[in-house]
């Protein structure tokens, strides 16, 4: 899978590209968890817009790193999701507890 | 003669071959005419039944094989996905939203599966395998759309 991660004002900003499932599920949450170590990270922001699939796999990973984070007060936010992985997301509840975002900038405004 | 086709597909059960299989599957599906729409919500439904052979029927072994048949009537695509792995013991308990195995998953998977097909079905015997069948019928809106608008 591709995948970017930069650390900026607080916040571990994530770029993952392409299908994730299962296959590539321990890769995304074995590289979030190594920044979360090694960055002062209080925030996340998850921007979908280059990923074309999620599944319950992946939703997971992104439920794990929401309660490391928000166990400190920090939030998750989810940029650009694209409207199939949108529907998802939707479904699985977990926009009742992340936010949701246009852009980086409007995400990185929001947790100021 | 109505219109009829069919297709078996058998591979190994690595997590790699789970966008082979819900690829095939969608692929396959688009004879009739499904939405792509449609064909995304096949292909989270076939992710989810491979996923959980992989984790829970073969609790992660690489060497088995797990089979997908999909059949294609005029207007309907039906699909089975069966292991011959642990079975699931007790099946109504899976099938509740949010039962889960797993602290890093969200047992979502039959929610999903229910969400976007029909008629789902799941035959299990602890020892000897899990069967899953569900169908989608062209045009049918999902069940989760109503609550969308």
């Amino acid at each position: 899978m591709l995948l970017d991660i930069e650390f900026k004002q607080d916040t571990l900003l994530v770029r993952p590209g392409g299908e994730l499932d299962l296959s590539v599920a321990d890769f995304f949450r074995n590289n979030l968890e190594e920044s979360l170590d090694r960055e002062p990270a209080t925030n996340i922001v998850f921007n979908l817009a280059q990923v074309s699939f999620v599944d319950s796999s992946v939703l997971g990973v992104l439920l794990g790193r929401y309660k490391r984070v928000s166990k400190k007060g920090g939030k998750v936010i989810i940029v650009s999701p694209q409207p199939q992985v949108r529907k998802i997301l939707e479904l699985s509840g977990l926009f009742r507890i992340m936010g949701e975002s246009d852009s980086e900038a409007e995400a990185l405004l929001k947790l100021g | 003669m109505p219109f009829t086709n069919q297709m078996k597909l058998e591979f190994l059960s690595i997590p790699a071959n789970i966008s082979f299989a819900r690829a095939t599957v969608a692929a396959f599906a688009s004879q009739l005419e499904f939405t792509l729409s449609d064909l995304e919500e096949v292909k989270v439904a076939v992710s989810e039944a491979v996923s959980n052979s992989i984790i829970h029927g073969y609790r992660n072994a690489q060497d088995r094989f797990i089979k997908v048949y999909a059949k294609l009537t005029e207007n309907t695509l039906e699909l089975s996905i069966e292991d011959d792995g642990r079975g699931i013991e007790n099946i109504d308990k899976a099938l509740q939203p949010a039962f889960t195995t797993d602290p890093e998953r969200l047992g979502l998977g039959f929610v999903f599966m229910q969400s976007f097909m029909e008629n789902l079905q799941v035959d299990s015997l602890p020892g000897r395998g899990t069967l899953v069948r569900m169908s989608r019928r062209v045009g049918a809106r999902a069940v989760h759309n109503s609550q969308e608008h």
